[in-house]
């Protein structure tokens, strides 16, 4: 395995996605520019290269393992690059692990950065994954910086995942599809934030199929469009046995932005309890008001709502 | 002191809401403003803090016209306002907002200290978000606070009582005696008697117009009066 040093670019959007300056500890594997820039397994967590030979890596967390943190951050740091990986975690019973994962792309020249990480999770039983993912876009060229995450998600019985998804600057285009399969007792919780503005577009699609008795979804996003964006969201929950799902969309929308939510809802069992709930509108006027008696300027009442609604 | 120089108020339809009203809120003291339902109260209150701007007629803040101020430059100069329905935000916390009324973080014992005046208990309270999961006594209980936090010389409370339990409503009236003690300007907008009874001042609005104003044993007699006889009190003119 060919191993690269971190470059200033990479370690500036690696420090920006995680929160750690370049230096993880525990279990990680950092990649740059579609290769490696480090890697380290521990006793309870073992990264290893993709078995089928794709570019990628696959994760092992023991069963049993404890609440320990793995990073699997990515940057792509100039244009004209396309990065595609495929990492599988293989989640073993009882364990418990944060991932820490989370993306930046950045370019100074007119070609695209792209990065398309595809996720595969393995969910064991009574296993409980908190999986963290921030991406951003920077740099000053023409280049697009896009963003196109898959991740595929199997619960086993009793499993639960909780995803935490933040996408609030600089990325140009973005395409996610995550799919879910639950089985009983087991529950995937998502919260996803996302700030267009100028020119972008995000899409975001979610199918979730309760395929066990009391499995549960709760899938929240919250979206705030400006400028000249464009967003749309699309959710499916099918709901196959004794099940609860529950999905909402919130989006402020500003400027001339556009934003299409499409939330769907099949129940199979007459026992699937399933619910939608989808707002799209201008910052209430009233909020506003009220921070402006609190002595807060027009802008800074908007900011600040802004800021909650996103955190 | 506030004062309200002939100020009419007509809706953006028609309608005339407020109706030359020339009225003085004295410096220090409790006001306490009542009448009937649609008289003109919550008008007067959002004219005061520049939520709206009078059609005609001017409005002074110790001796300064602040007519043409808007609603950030008022509260900036001391005038504080609590909306009689409060506002709820998606993902502004307790905290949150009680940090942006006061101008900086509070810290555990000032949060302590106001969500304990109103009547909350802070532990259970600080990180929720000021959103619909609050019952509607919660929420005016942190507009209450938030309107505490900021400490101003002036404050205007738009039906401080409405969704407050009876058993929370004597803290209630106990923050408005040690807002008096403390020197501060009121006006609260109420038609609860034990309100009534901590007032200084009674002023009556009615269809737009000061039916009465006076020291509170000068007016309130008149007041109750008019509730036992089943009309509106017009009082004198």
């Amino acid at each position: 395995m060919n191993i690269n040093p971190l470059n200033e670019v990479a370690r500036d959007l690696l420090a920006q996605v995680t929160g750690k300056d370049g230096e993880f500890e525990g279990a990680y594997n950092i990649r740059q520019d579609a290769g490696c820039a480090g890697r380290r397994s521990t006793e309870n967590i073992k990264i290893v290269p993709h078995r089928e030979g794709k570019p990628g890596i696959e994760i092992h967390v023991a069963p049993g393992t404890d609440k320990e943190t793995v990073y699997i951050p990515a940057a792509v740091t100039k244009g004209h690059v396309n990065d595609l990986t495929y990492n599988d975690f293989y989640i073993g019973e009882g364990a418990s692990v944060i991932i820490v994962a989370g993306c930046g792309v950045h370019t100074d020249d007119d070609g695209e950065a792209k990065h398309n990480g595809v996720h595969r999770f393995f969910v064991g039983k009574n296993a409980d994954v908190v999986y963290e993912e921030k991406h951003i876009g920077a740099g000053t060229g023409e280049g697009k910086r896009r963003i196109d995450p898959v991740t595929d998600i199997y619960l086993d019985e009793d499993a639960k995942m909780t995803i935490d998804t933040i996408q609030i600057s600089g990325v140009d285009v973005t395409d996610r599809v995550t799919t879910a399969a639950l089985k009983a007792q087991s529950k995937l919780i998502v919260r996803e934030r996302l700030l267009t503005n100028e020119t972008q577009t995000a899409k975001t699609r979610f199918d979730v199929v309760l395929e066990g008795e009391d499995a549960g979804c709760d899938l929240v996003s919250r979206s705030v469009a400006r400028g000249r964006s464009r967003q749309e969201f699309y959710s499916r929950i099918i709901g196959k046995a004794r099940c609860h799902g529950h999905s909402a969309c919130d989006a402020i929308i500003d400027d001339e932005a556009v934003v299409t939510a499409a939330p769907q809802l099949d129940a199979l069992n007459p026992d699937a309890m399933l619910i939608h709930e989808a707002a799209i509108g201008k910052i209430a006027g009233e909020q506003i008001l009220k921070l402006r008696t609190l002595g807060l300027t027009e802008e800074e009442a908007e900011a600040k709502i802004v800021e909650g609604f996103l955190k | 002191m506030l004062e309200l120089s002939h100020v009419t108020w007509v809706l953006p339809e028609g309608g005339t809401i407020i109706d030359d009203l020339s009225l003085v809120i004295p410096k220090g003291k409790l006001s306490v403003v009542t009448g009937p339902n649609g008289g003109g109260k919550t008008t007067l209150a959002k004219l005061l803090a520049g939520l709206i701007h009078p059609t005609s007629g001017r409005i002074y803040f110790d001796g300064r016209d602040i007519t043409d101020l808007n609603i950030t430059e008022r509260a900036n100069l001391g005038i504080s306002y609590g909306f009689q329905t409060p506002v709820r935000f998606k993902g502004m916390t307790v905290k949150g907002l009680l940090d942006t009324a006061a101008g900086h973080t509070l810290s555990f014992d000032e949060l302590c200290e106001l969500t304990g005046k109103v009547g909350l208990c802070t532990l259970d309270y600080i990180d929720r978000d000021v959103d619909a999961s609050l019952s509607g006594g919660e929420i005016k209980r942190v507009e209450i606070a938030s309107i505490l936090a900021r400490g101003t010389d002036v404050s205007i409370f738009d039906e401080p009582e409405a969704g407050i339990d009876m058993w929370s409503f004597n803290g209630l009236v106990d923050v408005f005696k040690a807002l008096k003690e403390e020197g501060k300007t009121m006006m609260v907008i109420s038609h609860q008697q034990r309100l009534l009874d901590i007032a200084d001042e009674i002023i009556v609005i009615s269809a737009g117009q000061l039916r009465d104003q006076g020291p509170r044993d000068q007016v309130l007699p008149g007041l109750l009066a008019g509730e036992i006889a089943g009309h509106c009190p017009l009082g004198r003119r």
